[in-house]
């Protein structure tokens, strides 16, 4: 009796805690499809009268938001996949090849990820105008190349490669490089969608670094766009949660595709000992 | 050490560290140089006029009301939000790792939902959800007989419903490290305690606890240094306002920097937050603790990556 009590204690905890969770996420969807001026109706509505896509219609031909969907994949494409190689490297000769110095760079790197990225920001900024890079791509692109945590979860996983494969390679004359490309590649794969999945989300949700450095507003990320949108568009409820699901949609789709490598990437590289 | 493989871990690493020296520590040593200078709008004009002021922004800082009241507000934000949030994202941890629970897959998907979500696109959602007319939340509190509360309008609880979206968007990232931290404690220590006839109560008094000790000071330390670097939720809901009760530090270094281009006096406000979230946290011991090798280690990603 007792034990039934409890399990309907924590289920149905549970099952609160995601009904709260989920609330402003199903609101959101079920709002953007409500016709125009339903969403702020008293008393409030909780399902449209009937299911509209004009507001997505409107957000994507008048206000050409497809833009800026375009402009976020694009640069969140972008920084996975050069970070990806940067940071690959970088971990891989961390955790397996031995370089003068490596130790005590590595201490280096770990102890600057206690200075907040709003500090390195402003002169960043002035730096990036005086090579003409304000208000291009380039300039989100750059900041966001290496990341000290994507080079720390790789080489802990590289750390866990076998000497011996490694040195079998070496024994048949492959080149370190070749054996990065060939072998330490092939092994760390599944860190590698981990550390691309973090990349991808983090690109695709910042917000105040493309915010200070795109001043033009054809060239405004998505996260950036919807900002500018609240500014002018205040009043279409309907209209704004449209462009809301349009901004999460990505990135929730790509969690739940891969989500066990999301878990994987904090639990396996995260707390460890 | 053989010359080709140290030739290849220099091949490797420099891209890497070439990145990080140019666009990370430069910019924060310049920063520090920057925070000595009057370096404003007329100065990025034409850098003949900048100077040299050694202190002045920092005594500045000092005598600016609306830096104490940002202060003010950020600690507010912290100190209470951060405690509340660790202790939410614990309690869903202790419930989802209960031995009762059902479909724990399918919620714990859906409390790291809001994590992986656009935090400018939740609190456009948040916004409406709290309007004080036809908002949502003061309908449903309605049922239960609270008159209608003016959310994001009332000084006094502007900053209350910034902490409730900050604690919705972030819980579920602490529950998975507090998964991960009550998944690893040794089921022999559990058994141990049930021979000894120990209740559900004492085993979590004399096992959980102490055994979730580490990952609780990672988790507080990593929440407290995020939650001090408060920006996107007042700049999209409420732009610091009503009468500066969500201006936070980092709103203020981004208005004096990019909107009014005071960047002398930003970049003092941005080494102050710093060296009062690394007075706060010890951030710095946990680094170095982290360096050392076999210790438990850190996955720093903050959930919506310093936005």
């Amino acid at each position: 009796m007792k034990r039934i009590a409890a399990a309907a204690l924590v289920n149905g905890l549970l099952t609160a805690g995601a009904v709260l969770t989920l609330m402003p996420f199903l609101w959101m969807i079920s709002a953007s499809l409500m016709p125009t001026g339903e969403a702020s109706a008293i008393p409030p509505r909780f399902l449209p009268s009937h299911v509209t896509t004009e507001h997505y219609r409107v957000l994507l031909t008048r206000l050409a938001l497809g833009r800026h969907v375009v402009v976020s994949l694009g640069l969140a494409g972008t920084i996975t996949v050069l970070g990806l190689a940067v940071n690959v490297m970088a971990g891989y000769a961390f955790g397996k090849l031995p370089f003068a110095g490596k130790e005590r760079i590595f201490q280096v790197l770990l102890a600057a990820l206690v200075i907040p990225a709003q500090v390195s920001m402003l002169p960043l900024f002035l730096m990036l105008k005086a090579l003409g890079l304000v208000n291009t791509f380039a300039g989100v692109v750059i900041p966001g190349l290496a990341s000290v945590f994507g080079i720390f979860l790789i080489r802990q996983h590289a750390r866990e490669i076998p000497d011996s494969i490694l040195d079998a390679a070496r024994v048949d004359g492959a080149s370190e490089l070749t054996i990065f490309r060939t072998i330490a590649l092939r092994l760390l794969t599944p860190i590698l969608v981990t550390l691309a999945l973090f990349s991808f989300m983090g690109a695709w949700n910042d917000f105040l670094w493309p915010l200070v450095v795109l001043t033009d507003d054809r060239l405004y990320t998505l996260p950036v766009a919807l900002a500018n949108l609240v500014g002018e568009h205040v009043q279409e409820t309907e209209l704004m949660m449209a462009g809301s699901v349009v901004t999460v949609l990505p990135v929730v789709l790509l969690f739940v595709a891969l989500q066990r490598y999301y878990v994987a990437g904090l639990t396996a590289g995260g707390v460890k000992g | 050490m053989l010359p080709e493989r140290s030739r290849a871990g220099w091949v490797l690493v420099a891209p890497a560290l070439a990145a990080i020296g140019l666009f990370f520590a430069v910019p924060v040593l310049a920063a520090l140089a920057l925070s000595f200078t009057d370096f404003d709008i007329y100065a990025l004009a034409d850098l003949d006029r900048l100077r040299v002021v050694g202190l002045a922004n920092y005594q500045r800082l000092l005598h600016d009301p609306r830096f104490w009241i940002a202060l003010r507000n950020t600690s507010y934000f912290v100190f209470v939000g951060g405690p509340l949030s660790v202790a939410v994202s614990l309690g869903a941890a202790l419930t989802l790792d209960a031995r009762t629970a059902r479909w724990k897959p399918f919620f714990r998907t859906v409390f790291v939902l809001p994590v992986v979500t656009t935090l400018v696109a939740v609190a456009v959602v948040w916004r409406y959800l709290y309007h004080p007319r036809v908002g949502l939340l003061n309908h449903v509190l309605g049922w239960v007989g609270v008159p209608p509360v003016d959310w994001l309008g009332d000084p006094r609880f502007a900053m209350p419903a910034i902490i409730v979206l900050a604690i919705w968007k972030n819980f579920g990232f602490n529950t998975l490290i507090f998964l991960a931290g009550l998944q690893a404690i040794p089921p022999r220590l559990f058994e141990a305690a049930r021979l000894d006839g120990a209740g559900a109560w004492q085993t979590f008094r004399a096992v959980t606890l102490p055994m979730l000790a580490p990952t609780f000071v990672l988790v507080a330390v990593l929440t407290l240094a995020g939650y001090f670097q408060l920006f996107a939720e007042p700049y999209v809901m409420t732009q610091g306002g009503p009468g500066s009760s969500t201006l936070s530090v980092v709103l203020l270094m981004y208005e004096q920097g990019f909107r009014w281009w005071n960047l002398g006096y930003a970049a003092a406000v941005a080494f102050v937050l710093f060296a009062i979230i690394v007075a706060f946290t010890g951030l710095d011991r946990l680094a170095r603790r982290f360096a050392a090798p076999r210790q438990p280690a850190v996955a720093q990603h903050g959930p919506g990556e310093r936005s």
